[in-house]
């Protein structure tokens, strides 16, 4: 079988993002990135699934040479080879589809993992549209996955429950929390690592679809307000939480 | 000069920081409450290859340089020096000394296990009346039908109740004093070797520590490291690279201190603003933060001098000295700036300070590292 996974850096999740001066980017100085937390376990699957059937398995990623960074933690986890789409250029989802596909449907992969979503921007539609454009199907946000020759039976997380799936390879699958326990990268793998094969692939990207405007951050979270300690308090509680926040 | 860690060390570093906050930091308070060894925790950095960092992949290890092996130590340390204890003990006491001294049989029966994290490994010099004074060594072996028969008490063995594998020193020639003094390999089971039970600590309360007794234990001629002789050597030349492993526990413990410091002096308020704003908190998260980095630079000096094949011996001495007292001091403070806080154990600090006064005892106390250092100076 032949694996992709597809991996984004995003900044570390404990990082407080500063703005950069124009407001349409976020400052990257002192800024540590790592993989995206979803990508993990994205590559955990790789992994497994290439001990399970055999194969061979790549990581790609969409970016400039502080990838290369994270490709090697994937490389480290046990993924074979690396292959970087290398462009300095800022992408739209779509641009990231759009270049991920290429690379997929010329390599002539069976099954492509990413996670679910990255958890710098959010949008959750790159591993849906690189599916289209490569003619992959796609199953997201997937918490459990079984094989039986091409068929693929999948369990998805959605609102209030699970649903499961069926379709056949070739196949995006995105990876949501509980598909799997990412394993640690062990230091005989962080030492093999140096030693495969990372390509670097220069391209131009695709012009953006969505432009960002402007970037702002959350407004500063409002203190708390402690109404008693009591049940006397209660009442007061109820009619703040269904009044002003209106949350039930 | 270069300060940059490489690519590799920076993944090892981040990979243990990982796996510290992850797997240990969860139960290290009621590990510490309850004595309890973390076997599962050992189990799984043995897996990953942190139990036979340094050694060559010949022997299973996964043959990474000191530099590395002093960043996993302050990572796992910074969030439980007990661990950090076992896994320097396994690390430079046991698995280096075996791969420098011992025979290819040795290696392969008793280092790879080791190395791959399957057995565990003890250290035995210190007995009840040799603890500085490492040549006056009681315990005593003695030819005999199939091997050596050995006789004595070791004190403080960490690991003693756990380990499969024990390193024993014995006299075998009390003419020769400390030249008659020889390194046997000795099993767990072996008949005759009982540890006794384990002690009740003021720190490192998770690792555990125990006496050891020999009676007519009959070990293999073939379990002898290195040579018959060669035992004060083996452990003096191992004890010295050990003191890097236990510099590193130290440094973890100092930077854990000033951590929680930190964090704290940003959330106390006293007087009308956080205490982070009063400068007799500045300065005593100065002197620490000093402290600590002067310690990590030590400390990689003398890994990479060992890594160079250069000497050592004073810059490991150095960082020992210099780590463990930042230990001590910055915990002391860190409950300081605590204040009642940091006296209770709901806030970690106070495990920090029982954890750091070890280190100025164990693997060559505080005093033990300036006679070191001062005979290197005096030397020629």
């Amino acid at each position: 079988m032949k694996i992709a996974v597809c991996v984004s850096n995003v900044p570390d999740t404990a990082t407080k993002i500063k703005i950069a001066a124009g407001g349409k980017e976020i400052d990257k100085t002192g800024v540590t990135f790592i993989v995206n937390p979803y990508d993990e376990f994205a590559i955990e699957e790789a992994v497994k699934t290439k001990e399970k059937f055999g194969g061979e398995t790549v990581v790609i990623s969409v970016g400039d040479d502080p990838n290369k960074e994270i490709m090697r933690k994937a490389l480290a986890m046990g993924i074979d080879s690396g292959v970087l789409l290398k462009t300095s250029e800022t992408l739209d989802s779509n641009g990231v589809a759009t270049l991920l596909a290429e690379e997929i449907k010329s390599g002539d992969y069976d099954i492509v993992f990413m996670g679910k979503q990255s958890v710098d921007f959010d949008s959750s539609t790159t591993g849906q549209l690189t599916a289209q454009k490569a003619g992959f199907n796609c199953v997201s946000v997937c918490v459990s996955l079984e094989f039986d020759g091409n068929n693929i039976t999948a369990e998805r997380e959605i609102e209030g429950g699970r649903e499961v799936v069926k379709t056949t390879l070739p196949a995006v699958i995105t990876a949501q929390k509980g598909l799997n326990e990412p394993r640690y990268p062990n230091l005989k793998g962080i030492m093999e690592a140096k030693r495969k094969p990372l390509a670097e692939k220069p391209l131009s990207a695709p012009a953006p679809l969505v432009e960002v405007v402007e970037l702002s951050l959350p407004p500063a979270k409002a203190a708390g307000k402690i109404l008693g300690s009591d049940a006397s308090a209660v009442p007061e509680l109820v009619r703040l939480l269904r009044e002003e926040a209106k949350v039930i | 000069m270069n300060f940059e860690l490489t690519e590799e060390q920076l993944m090892i570093q981040q990979t243990a920081r990982e796996f510290a906050e992850e797997k240990i930091a969860p139960t290290a308070v009621e590990r510490d409450l309850k004595e309890e060894f973390p076997h599962e925790i050992i189990k799984e950095l043995g897996e990953l290859g942190f139990m036979g960092m340094m050694v060559s992949p010949d022997w299973g290890g996964a043959g990474l340089d000191t530099v590395s092996y002093a960043l996993a130590m302050m990572e796992i340390s910074k969030v439980d020096a007990s661990v950090g204890v076992v896994m320097s003990v396994n690390n430079s006491l046991v698995c280096w000394g075996l791969e420098q001294y011992g025979s290819d049989f040795i290696k392969d029966k008793y280092l790879r296990p080791l190395a791959m994290g399957q057995k565990l490994g003890a250290f035995a010099l210190s007995e009840p009346e040799a603890g500085s004074d490492a040549t006056n060594q009681h315990t005593e072996a003695v030819k005999t039908d199939g091997g050596w028969s050995v006789n004595g008490i070791k004190n403080w063995i960490t690991n003693g109740t756990t380990a499969d594998y024990f390193l024993v020193m014995a006299q075998t020639n009390r003419e020769l004093r400390h030249k008659g003094i020889t390194t046997f390999l000795i099993e767990k089971g072996t008949p005759g070797f009982e540890h006794g039970k384990k002690e009740d600590k003021l720190g490192i309360r998770s690792s555990d520590t125990c006496s050891l007794t020999f009676t007519n234990t009959v070990v293999p001629e073939e379990n002898i490291v290195w040579e018959e002789g060669k035992g004060f050597n083996f452990a003096m030349n191992t004890l010295n690279g050990g003191r890097i492993g236990i510099a590193a526990q130290a440094a973890g413990i100092a930077q854990a201190s000033l951590d929680a410091a930190i964090k704290y002096s940003k959330t106390r308020k006293a007087f009308g603003t956080e205490i982070k704003n009063h400068q007799a908190i500045q300065f005593k998260l100065a002197d620490m933060a000093v402290q600590v980095e002067a310690a990590k630079l030590l400390i990689l000096e003398a890994a990479a001098l060992k890594d160079a094949g250069k000497d050592y011996t004073t810059q490991a001495a150095m960082a020992k000295l210099y780590a463990s007292k930042a230990a001590v001091d910055c915990a002391l403070e860190a409950i300081q700036i605590h204040g009642g806080y940091g006296y209770v154990r709901e806030y970690l600090v106070e495990r920090y300070l029982r954890d750091a006064k070890i280190t100025e005892i164990y693997e060559g106390t505080s005093e033990i590292q300036k006679v070191v250092i001062a005979r290197n100076l005096l030397r020629g």
